[in-house]
C-alpha cells in the first residue's frame, strides 16, 4: 500500500513552474505557516525521540556493559540475528519479484474473462497487517493447518512448518507479492511493444526477447519494488510475533531486549541499525531506479 | 514453410499463455486459500471435526463479547487520526507546493521517515521519550500520535499531487486579482479544488490506521487495545475458531474501504485521461 509513496517520495513530481514574481507575490509567510503544524508535530514526536534513541543506543548494554552499537557488532547472537534477517529478507525480495513479474507481465499483456478478479485477489492482501499474515500462515502450516490435514491424510503424520524459518519465509512472501504486482504491471503496460516485435523480426527467440528487451525495460520497477519488499521484510514484526518462532529475527530481538530484559541501550541500538538498513535500501533503490529510467529513456 | 513456422509459433504462444495462466492461478490460490480457510474456520462449529459439525455465528458473537471495546477503539482512533491528518496534512501539502523546491524535497523526505523505517523503531523512540508521562502514556492519545506519524504522508501526497495537477498557483493568482485575501483563498479556492485528493488520502489513512500493528503493539496498554492488538491476543490465547471469527470481522471492516479506494483510483484515472483528451 505504501509502495508508490516510498519510490517517489523525496522527488516531487515536476510541478508547473509559476513565474518567480507570482510566487513572491503570494506571500511566502503563508506557505511557512501552513507547514508549521505538521513540522512541529514531526519534530516533537519523531525527530527528537529518534535522536534520543540514537544517543541511547550508545549507552551501556546491560549484559556486557559495552556501548550498545559496539555490542551488536561484536556479539555473535546479535550479528547472527542481523545476518539471518538480512538473508531472509533478500531471498524473499528476490523470489517475490520473480513471481510477481511473471504474473504481472502476464496480466498486463493478456485480457481475458476473470482477469480483474485475479488481479484483485493478488492485490487485496496488501492491506493485511502482519499479524493477520502470520495467522494465515498458521492456517496453511500450523498444527491444525492445511498441510497438517494433508499429512494426516497421506502419511498419517502432521506436517507443520508455520513455526520455523519456512513459515516466516512463506509469510514474508505472502505480504511481498502484492507489493510488486501493480508496479510491475504499470511498467509492463508502459513498454513499447514495437521494440519486442522488432527484436522478434530480427530473429531473436522468445527467451532472448524476454532477457534483452522485456526485463531491461521493467528493471527500474523490479529494483524499486524489490527494495520495498526487502525493507518491509526487515521490519516485519507482526508476522514473526504471531508465528512466535524461535528464530530471532531483528524485530523480535528488539522486542525481547526491551520487554524481557529492559535492556534499553541494546534495543535502541538494534532499532537504529535496523532503521538505517531499511532507509538505505529504499534510498539506494530510489537512486538506482531513477538512473535506470533516465538511461533507459 | 513460412506457414508451418507461423503455426508452430502460434502453438508456442498458446502454450506459453496456458503455462503462465496456470502459474498465475497457483499464485492466486496461495493468496486466497488461507483467507477462505480462515473465513470458514470462523463460521464452523468445530474446525477440527470440519464442516460436518455445522455452521454457526456463535464464534462471531463470542468475539464481539470479548473484543467489542477494541473494535470500537480502532474506529474512534481511525476517525481521530483522519481529523489530525486533515488538520496537519492539507495545509502542509499547500506549504510544500509553495516553498522552495529543494526544501520541499527535504521536508517530504523527513515526513516519510516514519513510513520508511520499521514501526518498531518509531514506537520505541516514542516510548523512551514520552513513556514517563504516565497520563499521556496510558491514554489512547499516545497511540494516536503513532498513527498520525505513520499516516500523515499518505494524506499529504495525494493532496499535493492534485494541487500540482490543477495548477493551484494560477487559480490563486486569479482569486487574488479579484481581491481575495490569503485565508479566504485557502478556504474558498484551494480546498474545494482538492477534494478528490483529500478523499483519496482520507480512505488510505482510515484503512492504514485500522490495520496498524507494529507501532500500536508497543504503545498499547491493557486498557487501550486496538483491533489488531486484539487479533494478536486472540491468536495467541484463544481457540482457532475465535481467532478466525475475529479475522473475519476485520476483513468485513476493511473490504469496503479497499473497494472504495480501488473504485476511486479508477474513477480518478478515467477523469484524468478524459481531461488529457
Amino acid at each position: 500500500m505504501s509502495q508508490s509513496l516510498l519510490t517517489t517520495g523525496g522527488q516531487p513530481a515536476s510541478r508547473a513552474a509559476p513565474s518567480a514574481q507570482a510566487r513572491r507575490h503570494h506571500g511566502k509567510w503563508l506557505a511557512h505557516w501552513a507547514l508549521a503544524p505538521a513540522l512541529a508535530f514531526f519534530l516533537a514526536f519523531w525527530l527528537l525521540p529518534f535522536v534520543q534513541l540514537m544517543v541511547m543506543g550508545a549507552g551501556a548494554d546491560s549484559s556486557s556493559g559495552e556501548p550498545g552499537y559496539w555490542a551488536v557488532l561484536t556479539h555473535r547472537q546479535y550479528l547472527f540475528s542481523l545476518l539471518v534477517t538480512v538473508l531472509l529478507s533478500l531471498a524473499v525480495a528476490v523470489l517475490a519479484v520473480v513471481i510477481a513479474a511473471i504474473c504481472g507481465c502476464f496480466l498486463a499483456r493478456n485480457h481475458f474473462f476473470g482477469r480483474s478478479l485475479l488481479l484483485s485477489m493478488l492485490t487485496f492482501p496488501l492491506a493485511f497487517p502482519g499479524v493477520v499474515v502470520g495467522f494465515l500462515v498458521i492456517m496453511l502450516g500450523g498444527r491444525q493447518g492445511l498441510s497438517a490435514q494433508l499429512g494426516q491424510l497421506l502419511a498419517s503424520e502432521r506436517w507443520t512448518f508455520a513455526y520455523s524459518l519456512t513459515g516466516l519465509f512463506i509469510g514474508y512472501l505472502y505480504f511481498s507479492i502484492p507489493r510488486v504486482i501493480m508496479t510491475v504491471m504499470a511498467a509492463c503496460e508502459k513498454l513499447d511493444t514495437s521494440l519486442e516485435e522488432a527484436a522478434r523480426s530480427l530473429g531473436a527467440n522468445s527467451w532472448r526477447v524476454i532477457a534483452d528487451v522485456l526485463i531491461p525495460g521493467i528493471r527500474p520497477a523490479l529494483i524499486s519494488t524489490g527494495a520495498i519488499c526487502f525493507a518491509t521484510s526487515m521490519g516485519a514484526f507482526g508476522t514473526a510475533f504471531t508465528l512466535g518462532t524461535r528464530i530471532n529475527v531483528v524485530p523480535m530481538a528488539i522486542y525481547g531486549e526491551f520487554t524481557n530484559y529492559a535492556n534499553f541501550a541494546m534495543s535502541a541500538a538494534l532499532s537504529v541499525l535496523l532503521g538505517a538498513v531499511t532507509w538505505l535500501a529504499l534510498a539506494m533503490a530510489r537512486r538506482l531506479s531513477a538512473d535506470a529510467s533516465l538511461g533507459g529513456a | 514453410m513460412s506457414t508451418s513456422l507461423s503455426v508452430r509459433s502460434a502453438g508456442v504462444m498458446h502454450w506459453r499463455f496456458v503455462l503462465q495462466l496456470i502459474f498465475t492461478l497457483a499464485v492466486c490460490a496461495f493468496m486466497i486459500v488461507p483467507v477462505l480457510m480462515s473465513v470458514l474456520a470462523g463460521l464452523t462449529e468445530n474446525y477440527l471435526v470440519g464442516l460436518s459439525s455445522g455452521l454457526t455465528t456463535r464464534w462471531i458473537a463470542e468475539v464481539w463479547g470479548l473484543y467489542a471495546d477494541s473494535i470500537w477503539l480502532s474506529i474512534y482512533l481511525a476517525l481521530a487520526c483522519l481529523g489530525c491528518t486533515l488538520l496537519l496534512g492539507v495545509p502542509a501539502a499547500y506549504g510544500l507546493l509553495k516553498c522552495r523546491k529543494r526544501w520541499a524535497a527535504i521536508i517530504e523526505e523527513l515526513l516519510l521517515m516514519p513510513v520508511a523505517i520499521p514501526g518498531l523503531a518509531t514506537a520505541l523512540a516514542l516510548l523512551l521519550a514520552y513513556g514517563q508521562f504516565h497520563g499521556f502514556r496510558g491514554s489512547w492519545l499516545f497511540i494516536l500520535v503513532g498513527h498520525v506519524l505513520f499516516t500523515l504522508p499518505f494524506m499529504i501526497r495525494p493532496v499535493l499531487a492534485v494541487m500540482q495537477a490543477i495548477d493551484v498557483v494560477r487559480l490563486e493568482e486569479a482569486a487574488s486579482s479579484l481581491g481575495a485575501g490569503a485565508i479566504q483563498r485557502f478556504f474558498t479556492v484551494i480546498l474545494p479544488n482538492c477534494t478528490s485528493g483529500i478523499l483519496a488520502g482520507a480512505l488510505m489513512v482510515i484503512t492504514l490506521s485500522v490495520g496498524e500493528f507494529n507501532i500500536t503493539w508497543m504503545l498499547h496498554t491493557p486498557l487501550t487495545k486496538t483491533l489488531p492488538v486484539g487479533l494478536a491476543d486472540s491468536y495467541a490465547s484463544m481457540r482457532l475458531e475465535i481467532g478466525s471469527a475475529y479475522t473475519l470481522i476485520f476483513l468485513l471492516m476493511i473490504l469496503p474501504l479497499l473497494t472504495l479506494i480501488q473504485w476511486f483510483g479508477q474513477w480518478a484515472a478515467r477523469r484524468a485521461s478524459r481531461s488529457v483528451q
